[in-house]
Protein backbone atom coordinates (compact mmCIF):
# COMPACT_ATOMS: atom_id res chain seq x y z
CA UNK A 1 0.00 0.00 0.00
CA UNK A 2 2.75 2.34 0.98
CA UNK A 3 4.70 1.46 -2.14
CA UNK A 4 1.72 2.20 -4.38
CA UNK A 5 1.38 5.66 -2.91
CA UNK A 6 5.03 6.38 -3.47
CA UNK A 7 4.87 5.33 -7.11
CA UNK A 8 1.93 7.58 -7.80
CA UNK A 9 3.59 10.52 -6.13
CA UNK A 10 3.43 13.56 -8.34
CA UNK A 11 6.20 16.05 -8.72
CA UNK A 12 5.55 19.42 -7.09
CA UNK A 13 3.64 21.88 -9.19
CA UNK A 14 2.79 25.26 -7.71
CA UNK A 15 -0.49 26.69 -8.95
CA UNK A 16 1.02 30.18 -9.30
CA UNK A 17 3.46 28.98 -11.94
CA UNK A 18 0.65 26.99 -13.55
CA UNK A 19 -1.46 30.11 -13.80
CA UNK A 20 1.41 32.18 -15.17
CA UNK A 21 2.33 29.63 -17.80
CA UNK A 22 -1.20 29.21 -19.03
CA UNK A 23 -1.72 32.95 -19.11
CA UNK A 24 1.33 33.17 -21.37
CA UNK A 25 -0.05 30.36 -23.49
CA UNK A 26 -3.34 32.16 -23.89
CA UNK A 27 -1.63 35.44 -24.71
CA UNK A 28 0.58 34.01 -27.42
CA UNK A 29 -2.32 31.91 -28.63
CA UNK A 30 -4.35 35.00 -29.40
CA UNK A 31 -1.37 36.59 -31.16
CA UNK A 32 -1.28 33.51 -33.39
CA UNK A 33 -5.02 33.40 -33.94
CA UNK A 34 -5.97 37.04 -34.56
CA UNK A 35 -4.60 37.37 -38.12
CA UNK A 36 -6.38 34.18 -39.11
CA UNK A 37 -9.62 35.30 -37.50
CA UNK A 38 -9.23 38.58 -39.35
CA UNK A 39 -8.74 36.95 -42.76
CA UNK A 40 -11.69 34.62 -42.23
CA UNK A 41 -13.89 37.56 -41.27
CA UNK A 42 -12.67 39.59 -44.23
CA UNK A 43 -13.80 36.83 -46.56
CA UNK A 44 -17.37 37.32 -45.36
CA UNK A 45 -17.37 41.13 -45.29
CA UNK A 46 -19.45 43.06 -47.84
CA UNK A 47 -17.57 45.69 -49.83
CA UNK A 48 -18.56 48.68 -47.72
CA UNK A 49 -17.43 46.96 -44.55
CA UNK A 50 -13.96 46.22 -45.94
CA UNK A 51 -13.25 49.93 -46.24
CA UNK A 52 -14.68 51.53 -43.13
CA UNK A 53 -12.68 53.55 -40.68
CA UNK A 54 -11.73 52.50 -38.07
CA UNK A 55 -11.21 48.99 -39.47
CA UNK A 56 -13.02 46.17 -37.69
CA UNK A 57 -11.87 42.70 -36.82
CA UNK A 58 -15.24 40.98 -36.90
CA UNK A 59 -17.78 40.98 -39.68
CA UNK A 60 -21.17 42.62 -38.98
CA UNK A 61 -23.37 41.70 -41.93
CA UNK A 62 -21.85 38.47 -43.17
CA UNK A 63 -22.29 37.80 -46.88
CA UNK A 64 -21.18 35.13 -49.34
CA UNK A 65 -20.71 37.78 -52.04
CA UNK A 66 -16.92 37.36 -52.13
CA UNK A 67 -17.18 33.63 -52.71
CA UNK A 68 -19.82 34.18 -55.38
CA UNK A 69 -17.53 36.68 -57.11
CA UNK A 70 -14.69 34.23 -56.95
CA UNK A 71 -16.66 31.51 -58.70
CA UNK A 72 -17.89 34.06 -61.23
CA UNK A 73 -14.27 34.82 -62.12
CA UNK A 74 -13.40 31.14 -62.15
CA UNK A 75 -16.13 30.37 -64.62
CA UNK A 76 -14.38 32.42 -67.28
CA UNK A 77 -11.01 30.71 -66.89
CA UNK A 78 -9.58 28.60 -69.71
CA UNK A 79 -9.74 25.32 -67.89
CA UNK A 80 -12.66 24.13 -65.78
CA UNK A 81 -12.05 24.90 -62.12
CA UNK A 82 -12.46 21.24 -61.23
CA UNK A 83 -9.35 20.47 -63.25
CA UNK A 84 -7.19 22.67 -60.99
CA UNK A 85 -8.66 20.93 -57.98
CA UNK A 86 -7.98 17.51 -59.47
CA UNK A 87 -4.36 18.45 -60.31
CA UNK A 88 -3.61 19.64 -56.80
CA UNK A 89 -5.33 16.72 -55.10
CA UNK A 90 -3.55 14.22 -57.34
CA UNK A 91 -0.10 15.77 -56.87
CA UNK A 92 -0.60 16.05 -53.12
CA UNK A 93 -1.89 12.51 -52.62
CA UNK A 94 0.68 10.79 -54.84
CA UNK A 95 3.61 12.83 -53.57
CA UNK A 96 2.74 12.39 -49.89
CA UNK A 97 2.08 8.65 -50.12
CA UNK A 98 5.28 7.97 -52.07
CA UNK A 99 7.36 10.09 -49.75
CA UNK A 100 6.15 8.44 -46.57
CA UNK A 101 6.75 4.97 -47.99
CA UNK A 102 10.20 5.56 -49.48
CA UNK A 103 11.51 7.76 -46.67
CA UNK A 104 10.44 5.29 -43.96
CA UNK A 105 11.89 2.35 -45.85
CA UNK A 106 15.21 4.17 -46.13
CA UNK A 107 15.14 5.45 -42.56
CA UNK A 108 14.77 2.01 -40.96
CA UNK A 109 18.17 0.57 -41.99
CA UNK A 110 19.88 3.89 -41.19
CA UNK A 111 18.32 4.07 -37.73
CA UNK A 112 18.65 0.50 -36.58
CA UNK A 113 21.57 -1.07 -38.41
CA UNK A 114 25.24 -0.41 -38.93
CA UNK A 115 26.42 -1.28 -42.42
CA UNK A 116 28.86 -0.09 -45.02
CA UNK A 117 28.04 3.41 -46.15
CA UNK A 118 25.26 4.09 -43.63
CA UNK A 119 27.08 6.96 -41.89
CA UNK A 120 28.03 8.65 -45.16
CA UNK A 121 24.53 8.41 -46.59
CA UNK A 122 22.94 9.95 -43.53
CA UNK A 123 25.52 12.74 -43.35
CA UNK A 124 24.78 13.64 -46.95
CA UNK A 125 21.05 13.79 -46.21
CA UNK A 126 21.63 16.13 -43.25
CA UNK A 127 23.92 18.37 -45.29
CA UNK A 128 21.41 18.61 -48.11
CA UNK A 129 18.85 19.99 -45.66
CA UNK A 130 21.03 23.07 -45.44
CA UNK A 131 21.16 23.94 -49.09
CA UNK A 132 18.87 26.72 -50.20
CA UNK A 133 16.22 25.46 -52.62
CA UNK A 134 16.43 28.76 -54.48
CA UNK A 135 19.67 27.84 -56.17
CA UNK A 136 19.08 24.18 -56.87
CA UNK A 137 16.09 25.32 -58.91
CA UNK A 138 18.24 25.90 -62.01
CA UNK A 139 20.17 22.59 -61.98
CA UNK A 140 16.87 20.86 -61.23
CA UNK A 141 15.36 22.46 -64.30
CA UNK A 142 18.23 21.12 -66.41
CA UNK A 143 17.85 17.62 -64.98
CA UNK A 144 14.10 17.62 -65.63
CA UNK A 145 14.53 18.64 -69.22
CA UNK A 146 17.25 16.01 -69.70
CA UNK A 147 14.79 13.41 -68.38
CA UNK A 148 12.08 14.75 -70.68
CA UNK A 149 9.84 15.34 -67.68
CA UNK A 150 9.08 18.98 -68.34
CA UNK A 151 5.43 19.81 -68.18
CA UNK A 152 4.28 16.65 -66.45
CA UNK A 153 2.88 15.66 -63.09
CA UNK A 154 5.90 13.52 -62.25
CA UNK A 155 8.21 16.54 -62.39
CA UNK A 156 6.59 17.69 -59.15
CA UNK A 157 5.63 14.33 -57.65
CA UNK A 158 8.79 12.22 -58.00
CA UNK A 159 11.30 14.67 -56.47
CA UNK A 160 8.89 15.00 -53.52
CA UNK A 161 9.41 11.27 -52.82
CA UNK A 162 13.00 11.99 -51.85
CA UNK A 163 12.90 15.23 -49.84
CA UNK A 164 15.56 14.98 -47.14
CA UNK A 165 13.19 16.19 -44.39
CA UNK A 166 11.19 12.98 -44.13
CA UNK A 167 14.14 10.65 -43.93
CA UNK A 168 15.74 12.73 -41.20
CA UNK A 169 12.58 12.92 -39.09
CA UNK A 170 11.83 9.22 -39.52
CA UNK A 171 15.34 8.15 -38.63
CA UNK A 172 15.31 10.23 -35.46
CA UNK A 173 12.07 8.59 -34.36
CA UNK A 174 13.04 5.05 -35.29
CA UNK A 175 16.21 5.32 -33.21
CA UNK A 176 14.03 5.37 -30.10
CA UNK A 177 12.61 1.92 -30.74
CA UNK A 178 14.32 -0.51 -28.38
CA UNK A 179 16.63 -3.00 -30.10
CA UNK A 180 15.26 -5.79 -27.92
CA UNK A 181 11.93 -5.51 -29.72
CA UNK A 182 13.55 -5.97 -33.12
CA UNK A 183 15.72 -8.84 -31.90
CA UNK A 184 12.66 -10.60 -30.56
CA UNK A 185 11.02 -10.31 -33.96
CA UNK A 186 14.16 -11.65 -35.60
CA UNK A 187 14.29 -14.65 -33.31
CA UNK A 188 10.69 -15.34 -34.22
CA UNK A 189 11.89 -15.61 -37.81
CA UNK A 190 10.73 -12.31 -39.31
CA UNK A 191 12.64 -10.97 -42.31
CA UNK A 192 14.00 -7.40 -42.37
CA UNK A 193 11.10 -6.36 -44.60
CA UNK A 194 8.59 -7.84 -42.23
CA UNK A 195 10.22 -6.21 -39.20
CA UNK A 196 10.11 -2.88 -40.97
CA UNK A 197 6.50 -3.19 -42.07
CA UNK A 198 4.91 -4.98 -39.12
CA UNK A 199 6.99 -3.91 -36.14
CA UNK A 200 8.63 -0.58 -36.89
CA UNK A 201 5.97 1.20 -38.93
CA UNK A 202 3.13 0.77 -36.42
CA UNK A 203 5.42 2.00 -33.65
CA UNK A 204 6.33 5.24 -35.40
CA UNK A 205 2.79 6.22 -36.24
CA UNK A 206 3.19 9.74 -34.77
CA UNK A 207 6.23 10.23 -36.99
CA UNK A 208 4.54 9.36 -40.23
CA UNK A 209 1.43 11.27 -39.34
CA UNK A 210 3.67 14.27 -38.72
CA UNK A 211 5.24 13.63 -42.10
CA UNK A 212 1.83 13.28 -43.70
CA UNK A 213 0.82 16.69 -42.39
CA UNK A 214 4.06 18.38 -43.44
CA UNK A 215 4.22 16.88 -46.92
CA UNK A 216 0.59 17.42 -47.67
CA UNK A 217 0.84 21.05 -46.63
CA UNK A 218 3.97 21.52 -48.76
CA UNK A 219 2.48 19.93 -51.86
CA UNK A 220 -0.94 21.49 -51.46
CA UNK A 221 0.76 24.89 -51.65
CA UNK A 222 2.91 24.09 -54.68
CA UNK A 223 2.45 26.18 -57.78
CA UNK A 224 4.20 23.62 -59.98
CA UNK A 225 7.49 25.50 -59.80
CA UNK A 226 9.15 26.13 -63.10
CA UNK A 227 8.22 22.72 -64.44
CA UNK A 228 4.57 22.98 -65.40
CA UNK A 229 3.35 25.23 -68.21
CA UNK A 230 0.16 23.71 -69.58
CA UNK A 231 -2.93 25.29 -68.17
CA UNK A 232 -4.54 21.83 -67.83
CA UNK A 233 -1.80 20.71 -65.46
CA UNK A 234 -1.60 23.83 -63.29
CA UNK A 235 -2.39 23.68 -59.60
CA UNK A 236 -5.02 25.35 -57.51
CA UNK A 237 -2.42 27.50 -55.79
CA UNK A 238 -1.33 28.88 -59.16
CA UNK A 239 -4.90 29.56 -60.27
CA UNK A 240 -5.68 31.32 -57.02
CA UNK A 241 -2.54 33.43 -57.30
CA UNK A 242 -3.62 34.55 -60.76
CA UNK A 243 -6.98 35.63 -59.40
CA UNK A 244 -5.47 37.71 -56.61
CA UNK A 245 -2.96 39.36 -58.95
CA UNK A 246 -5.33 39.61 -61.90
CA UNK A 247 -6.64 43.00 -60.83
CA UNK A 248 -10.16 41.63 -61.05
CA UNK A 249 -10.02 40.71 -57.43
CA UNK A 250 -10.51 42.97 -54.46
CA UNK A 251 -9.48 42.53 -50.87
CA UNK A 252 -12.60 40.48 -50.18
CA UNK A 253 -12.08 38.00 -52.99
CA UNK A 254 -8.44 37.67 -51.97
CA UNK A 255 -9.53 36.76 -48.46
CA UNK A 256 -12.03 34.26 -49.86
CA UNK A 257 -9.22 32.63 -51.85
CA UNK A 258 -7.04 32.47 -48.75
CA UNK A 259 -9.81 30.86 -46.72
CA UNK A 260 -10.37 28.19 -49.35
CA UNK A 261 -6.64 27.46 -49.65
CA UNK A 262 -6.11 27.12 -45.91
CA UNK A 263 -9.17 24.99 -45.22
CA UNK A 264 -7.82 21.75 -46.65
CA UNK A 265 -4.46 21.62 -44.81
CA UNK A 266 -6.16 22.60 -41.57
CA UNK A 267 -8.88 19.97 -41.89
CA UNK A 268 -6.29 17.28 -42.71
CA UNK A 269 -4.32 18.39 -39.68
CA UNK A 270 -7.34 18.15 -37.40
CA UNK A 271 -8.13 14.65 -38.64
CA UNK A 272 -4.60 13.28 -38.24
CA UNK A 273 -4.04 15.15 -34.98
CA UNK A 274 -6.75 13.22 -33.17
CA UNK A 275 -5.06 10.08 -34.42
CA UNK A 276 -1.65 11.08 -33.11
CA UNK A 277 -3.08 11.69 -29.68
CA UNK A 278 -4.76 8.29 -29.48
CA UNK A 279 -1.60 6.32 -30.11
CA UNK A 280 1.62 6.17 -28.21
CA UNK A 281 0.25 6.66 -24.71
CA UNK A 282 1.86 3.39 -23.65
CA UNK A 283 3.64 1.97 -26.64
CA UNK A 284 6.73 0.71 -24.84
CA UNK A 285 9.03 2.63 -27.12
CA UNK A 286 11.76 3.01 -24.54
CA UNK A 287 14.18 0.45 -23.22
CA UNK B 1 44.05 -6.61 -49.45
CA UNK B 2 42.17 -9.53 -50.97
CA UNK B 3 40.97 -10.33 -47.55
CA UNK B 4 39.49 -6.85 -47.27
CA UNK B 5 37.51 -7.21 -50.48
CA UNK B 6 36.29 -10.65 -49.47
CA UNK B 7 35.07 -9.16 -46.22
CA UNK B 8 33.53 -6.23 -48.07
CA UNK B 9 31.59 -8.57 -50.37
CA UNK B 10 30.44 -10.63 -47.43
CA UNK B 11 29.18 -7.54 -45.61
CA UNK B 12 27.28 -6.37 -48.66
CA UNK B 13 25.66 -9.79 -49.13
CA UNK B 14 24.71 -10.01 -45.48
CA UNK B 15 23.10 -6.56 -45.55
CA UNK B 16 21.48 -6.83 -48.95
CA UNK B 17 17.96 -6.46 -47.51
CA UNK B 18 18.97 -3.13 -46.01
CA UNK B 19 20.29 -1.87 -49.33
CA UNK B 20 17.06 -2.94 -51.02
CA UNK B 21 15.07 -0.86 -48.52
CA UNK B 22 17.36 2.12 -49.06
CA UNK B 23 17.70 1.98 -52.82
CA UNK B 24 14.52 3.64 -54.13
CA UNK B 25 14.84 6.66 -51.87
CA UNK B 26 18.57 7.05 -52.34
CA UNK B 27 18.41 6.90 -56.13
CA UNK B 28 15.83 9.67 -56.30
CA UNK B 29 17.63 11.61 -53.60
CA UNK B 30 20.92 11.50 -55.51
CA UNK B 31 19.24 12.56 -58.72
CA UNK B 32 17.06 15.38 -57.44
CA UNK B 33 18.96 16.71 -54.43
CA UNK B 34 22.63 15.75 -54.40
CA UNK B 35 23.25 16.19 -58.11
CA UNK B 36 21.73 19.72 -58.22
CA UNK B 37 23.75 20.75 -55.17
CA UNK B 38 26.97 19.46 -56.75
CA UNK B 39 26.15 21.16 -60.05
CA UNK B 40 25.52 24.46 -58.31
CA UNK B 41 28.76 24.29 -56.32
CA UNK B 42 30.60 23.70 -59.59
CA UNK B 43 28.73 26.63 -61.19
CA UNK B 44 29.92 28.88 -58.39
CA UNK B 45 33.41 28.76 -59.92
CA UNK B 46 32.20 29.72 -63.37
CA UNK B 47 30.78 32.61 -65.29
CA UNK B 48 27.40 31.32 -66.46
CA UNK B 49 24.52 33.37 -67.85
CA UNK B 50 22.27 30.56 -69.13
CA UNK B 51 22.97 31.51 -72.76
CA UNK B 52 26.66 30.79 -73.26
CA UNK B 53 28.51 27.75 -71.99
CA UNK B 54 29.81 28.13 -68.41
CA UNK B 55 33.36 29.55 -68.34
CA UNK B 56 35.75 28.58 -65.50
CA UNK B 57 36.87 31.62 -63.50
CA UNK B 58 38.05 30.08 -60.23
CA UNK B 59 37.48 32.08 -57.05
CA UNK B 60 36.54 35.28 -58.86
CA UNK B 61 32.83 35.11 -57.89
CA UNK B 62 33.74 34.71 -54.25
CA UNK B 63 36.26 37.53 -54.17
CA UNK B 64 33.79 39.86 -55.88
CA UNK B 65 31.10 38.79 -53.45
CA UNK B 66 33.08 39.26 -50.28
CA UNK B 67 35.06 42.39 -51.13
CA UNK B 68 33.27 44.30 -53.89
CA UNK B 69 29.58 43.86 -53.22
CA UNK B 70 28.26 46.28 -50.61
CA UNK B 71 24.67 45.19 -51.11
CA UNK B 72 25.63 41.62 -50.28
CA UNK B 73 27.12 42.81 -47.00
CA UNK B 74 23.84 44.56 -46.17
CA UNK B 75 22.14 41.25 -46.90
CA UNK B 76 24.55 39.38 -44.63
CA UNK B 77 24.01 41.91 -41.84
CA UNK B 78 20.21 41.67 -42.07
CA UNK B 79 20.31 37.88 -42.30
CA UNK B 80 22.45 37.67 -39.17
CA UNK B 81 20.13 40.01 -37.28
CA UNK B 82 17.18 37.89 -38.37
CA UNK B 83 18.70 34.59 -37.46
CA UNK B 84 20.16 35.66 -34.13
CA UNK B 85 16.76 36.99 -33.05
CA UNK B 86 14.19 34.74 -34.70
CA UNK B 87 16.21 31.50 -34.72
CA UNK B 88 16.67 30.95 -30.97
CA UNK B 89 13.38 32.65 -30.05
CA UNK B 90 11.31 30.47 -32.33
CA UNK B 91 13.24 27.32 -31.40
CA UNK B 92 12.64 27.91 -27.71
CA UNK B 93 9.05 28.97 -28.38
CA UNK B 94 8.43 25.79 -30.39
CA UNK B 95 9.60 23.67 -27.49
CA UNK B 96 8.02 25.71 -24.74
CA UNK B 97 4.59 25.79 -26.33
CA UNK B 98 4.77 22.11 -27.27
CA UNK B 99 5.68 21.29 -23.69
CA UNK B 100 2.96 23.45 -22.13
CA UNK B 101 0.34 22.16 -24.54
CA UNK B 102 1.32 18.60 -23.79
CA UNK B 103 0.21 19.03 -20.17
CA UNK B 104 -3.32 20.03 -21.10
CA UNK B 105 -6.19 17.60 -21.32
CA UNK B 106 -6.55 15.97 -24.77
CA UNK B 107 -9.38 18.16 -26.10
CA UNK B 108 -7.76 21.44 -25.11
CA UNK B 109 -4.42 20.11 -26.32
CA UNK B 110 -5.77 19.42 -29.79
CA UNK B 111 -7.30 22.88 -29.92
CA UNK B 112 -4.16 24.73 -28.78
CA UNK B 113 -1.96 22.73 -31.16
CA UNK B 114 -4.21 23.84 -33.96
CA UNK B 115 -4.04 27.50 -32.92
CA UNK B 116 -0.24 27.51 -32.81
CA UNK B 117 0.27 25.41 -35.89
CA UNK B 118 -2.39 26.96 -38.13
CA UNK B 119 -0.38 30.01 -39.31
CA UNK B 120 2.47 27.94 -40.70
CA UNK B 121 0.18 25.39 -42.31
CA UNK B 122 -2.09 27.92 -44.02
CA UNK B 123 0.36 28.54 -46.83
CA UNK B 124 0.61 32.11 -48.06
CA UNK B 125 -1.94 33.58 -45.69
CA UNK B 126 0.81 35.81 -44.29
CA UNK B 127 -0.20 38.37 -46.90
CA UNK B 128 -2.80 39.35 -44.31
CA UNK B 129 -0.02 41.10 -42.38
CA UNK B 130 0.34 43.42 -45.32
CA UNK B 131 -3.21 44.60 -44.67
CA UNK B 132 -2.64 44.75 -40.93
CA UNK B 133 0.45 46.95 -41.39
CA UNK B 134 -0.91 48.78 -44.41
CA UNK B 135 0.38 52.35 -44.81
CA UNK B 136 -3.01 54.08 -44.92
CA UNK B 137 -5.55 54.51 -42.19
CA UNK B 138 -7.39 51.34 -43.29
CA UNK B 139 -4.51 49.29 -41.91
CA UNK B 140 -5.53 47.73 -38.60
CA UNK B 141 -2.52 48.99 -36.67
CA UNK B 142 -2.66 52.52 -38.08
CA UNK B 143 -6.42 52.66 -37.58
CA UNK B 144 -6.11 51.49 -34.00
CA UNK B 145 -3.29 53.88 -33.09
CA UNK B 146 -5.06 56.83 -34.71
CA UNK B 147 -8.29 56.05 -32.91
CA UNK B 148 -6.45 55.91 -29.61
CA UNK B 149 -4.83 59.21 -30.47
CA UNK B 150 -1.26 57.87 -30.28
CA UNK B 151 -0.51 59.03 -33.82
CA UNK B 152 -2.25 61.49 -36.12
CA UNK B 153 -0.77 60.48 -39.46
CA UNK B 154 -0.62 56.89 -40.68
CA UNK B 155 2.88 55.39 -40.41
CA UNK B 156 4.44 53.80 -43.50
CA UNK B 157 5.27 50.61 -41.66
CA UNK B 158 6.56 48.56 -44.55
CA UNK B 159 8.32 51.36 -46.44
CA UNK B 160 10.30 52.78 -43.54
CA UNK B 161 13.58 50.90 -42.98
CA UNK B 162 13.21 51.78 -39.30
CA UNK B 163 10.24 49.41 -38.84
CA UNK B 164 10.63 46.97 -41.71
CA UNK B 165 13.04 44.53 -40.12
CA UNK B 166 11.09 44.35 -36.87
CA UNK B 167 7.79 43.66 -38.62
CA UNK B 168 9.32 40.95 -40.79
CA UNK B 169 10.74 39.32 -37.68
CA UNK B 170 7.34 39.42 -36.04
CA UNK B 171 5.69 37.77 -39.03
CA UNK B 172 8.53 35.26 -39.32
CA UNK B 173 7.99 34.30 -35.68
CA UNK B 174 4.27 34.02 -36.28
CA UNK B 175 4.95 31.59 -39.11
CA UNK B 176 7.76 29.69 -37.47
CA UNK B 177 5.86 27.29 -35.21
CA UNK B 178 5.82 24.74 -37.97
CA UNK B 179 7.85 21.64 -38.66
CA UNK B 180 9.84 21.57 -35.43
CA UNK B 181 6.82 22.41 -33.32
CA UNK B 182 5.02 19.40 -34.72
CA UNK B 183 8.07 17.19 -34.30
CA UNK B 184 8.34 18.29 -30.65
CA UNK B 185 4.67 17.52 -30.00
CA UNK B 186 5.07 14.07 -31.51
CA UNK B 187 8.33 13.64 -29.58
CA UNK B 188 6.76 14.57 -26.24
CA UNK B 189 4.16 11.90 -26.76
CA UNK B 190 6.77 9.22 -27.18
CA UNK B 191 8.48 10.02 -23.88
CA UNK B 192 7.93 7.05 -21.61
CA UNK B 193 5.52 8.01 -18.80
CA UNK B 194 7.10 5.62 -16.32
CA UNK B 195 10.30 7.67 -16.47
CA UNK B 196 8.50 10.48 -14.65
CA UNK B 197 7.35 8.15 -11.89
CA UNK B 198 10.85 6.77 -11.57
CA UNK B 199 12.15 10.33 -11.47
CA UNK B 200 9.76 11.28 -8.68
CA UNK B 201 11.00 8.33 -6.65
CA UNK B 202 14.60 9.27 -7.37
CA UNK B 203 14.08 12.77 -6.00
CA UNK B 204 13.09 15.03 -8.89
CA UNK B 205 11.53 17.92 -7.01
CA UNK B 206 9.81 20.26 -9.43
CA UNK B 207 8.71 20.60 -13.02
CA UNK B 208 11.93 22.34 -14.06
CA UNK B 209 14.08 19.47 -12.88
CA UNK B 210 11.66 17.10 -14.57
CA UNK B 211 12.09 19.08 -17.78
CA UNK B 212 15.88 19.19 -17.62
CA UNK B 213 16.61 15.67 -16.39
CA UNK B 214 13.84 13.62 -18.02
CA UNK B 215 11.94 15.36 -20.80
CA UNK B 216 14.78 17.08 -22.66
CA UNK B 217 17.21 14.14 -22.71
CA UNK B 218 14.40 11.82 -23.88
CA UNK B 219 13.73 14.14 -26.78
CA UNK B 220 17.27 14.63 -27.98
CA UNK B 221 16.61 13.30 -31.51
CA UNK B 222 13.71 15.69 -32.01
CA UNK B 223 15.68 18.57 -30.53
CA UNK B 224 18.44 17.96 -33.07
CA UNK B 225 15.94 17.78 -35.87
CA UNK B 226 14.29 21.00 -34.75
CA UNK B 227 17.63 22.80 -34.53
CA UNK B 228 18.59 21.91 -38.08
CA UNK B 229 15.20 23.02 -39.39
CA UNK B 230 15.16 26.29 -37.44
CA UNK B 231 18.70 27.26 -38.40
CA UNK B 232 18.01 26.57 -42.05
CA UNK B 233 14.74 28.50 -41.96
CA UNK B 234 16.11 31.50 -40.08
CA UNK B 235 19.14 31.88 -42.34
CA UNK B 236 17.07 31.43 -45.50
CA UNK B 237 14.49 34.11 -44.71
CA UNK B 238 13.34 35.71 -47.96
CA UNK B 239 9.75 34.99 -48.95
CA UNK B 240 8.21 36.97 -46.12
CA UNK B 241 10.64 39.85 -46.64
CA UNK B 242 9.91 40.01 -50.36
CA UNK B 243 6.16 39.76 -49.91
CA UNK B 244 5.90 42.40 -47.18
CA UNK B 245 8.63 44.96 -47.85
CA UNK B 246 8.72 44.61 -51.62
CA UNK B 247 11.67 43.57 -53.75
CA UNK B 248 14.05 45.28 -53.68
CA UNK B 249 13.03 46.89 -50.39
CA UNK B 250 13.51 50.60 -49.68
CA UNK B 251 17.22 51.28 -49.02
CA UNK B 252 17.68 47.48 -48.96
CA UNK B 253 16.21 47.62 -45.44
CA UNK B 254 14.89 44.05 -45.73
CA UNK B 255 17.55 42.67 -48.07
CA UNK B 256 18.85 39.22 -47.07
CA UNK B 257 21.32 36.73 -48.49
CA UNK B 258 18.56 34.80 -50.19
CA UNK B 259 16.93 37.89 -51.73
CA UNK B 260 20.38 38.75 -53.08
CA UNK B 261 20.50 35.24 -54.50
CA UNK B 262 17.07 35.60 -56.07
CA UNK B 263 18.15 38.94 -57.56
CA UNK B 264 21.17 37.44 -59.33
CA UNK B 265 19.67 34.03 -60.05
CA UNK B 266 16.24 34.83 -61.43
CA UNK B 267 16.45 38.49 -62.50
CA UNK B 268 20.02 39.05 -63.75
CA UNK B 269 20.60 35.39 -64.71
CA UNK B 270 24.16 35.44 -63.38
CA UNK B 271 24.00 31.83 -62.31
CA UNK B 272 27.67 31.51 -61.42
CA UNK B 273 27.46 34.43 -59.04
CA UNK B 274 24.14 33.23 -57.61
CA UNK B 275 25.65 29.81 -56.98
CA UNK B 276 28.53 31.41 -55.11
CA UNK B 277 26.02 33.23 -52.89
CA UNK B 278 24.24 29.93 -52.23
CA UNK B 279 27.50 28.24 -51.35
CA UNK B 280 28.43 30.97 -48.87
CA UNK B 281 25.00 30.57 -47.27
CA UNK B 282 25.51 26.82 -47.14
CA UNK B 283 28.81 27.23 -45.32
CA UNK B 284 27.17 29.58 -42.81
CA UNK B 285 24.38 27.07 -42.16
CA UNK B 286 26.87 24.27 -41.74
CA UNK B 287 28.91 26.27 -39.24
CA UNK B 288 25.97 27.26 -37.09
CA UNK B 289 24.59 23.73 -37.16
CA UNK B 290 27.85 22.29 -35.91
CA UNK B 291 27.94 24.79 -33.03
CA UNK B 292 24.33 24.16 -32.04
CA UNK B 293 24.70 20.39 -32.18
CA UNK B 294 27.70 20.63 -29.86
CA UNK B 295 25.58 22.65 -27.42
CA UNK B 296 22.65 20.23 -27.62
CA UNK B 297 24.84 17.29 -26.66
CA UNK B 298 25.11 18.86 -23.20
CA UNK B 299 21.36 18.92 -22.53
CA UNK B 300 20.37 17.13 -19.34
CA UNK B 301 23.89 16.62 -18.01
Amino acid sequence: MKLAIRLNKKVNRSWQVDALLFLALAGFGSFMAIPLIYVINNAFKPLDELFIFPPTLFVRNATLENFANLFQVMKNSWVPFSRYIFNTVFITAAGTAGHILLASAAAYPLAKHKFRGSKVLFTVVVLSLMFSPHVTAIPNYMIMSALGWMDSYQAVIVPAFAYPLGLYLMKQFMEQIPDALLEAAKIDGASEYRIFWQVVMPLVKPAWLTLLILMMQMLWGTDGGSFIYSEQLKTLHYAMGQIIQGGIARAGVGAAVAVIMMTVPIVTFILSQSNVIQTMASSGMKD
Amino acid sequence: MRNYWALFGKDIRRDKHLYVLLAPYMMLFLLFTVLPVVISIIFSFTHFNMLEMPRWIGWENYSKLLWNDDVFLIGVKNTLIFSVVTGPVSYIACFLFAWLINELNPKLRAFMTLIFFAPSISGNVFFIWQIIFSSDSYGIINGLLMQLGVIYEPIQWLQDPKYMLGIIMLVQLWLSLGTSFLAFIAGLQTVDKTLYEAGAVDGVKNRWQELWFITLPSMRPQLMFGAVIQITASLAVADVAMALAGFPSVQYGAHTIVTHLVDYGTIRFEMGYASAIATVLFVMMLGSNLIVQKLLKRVGE
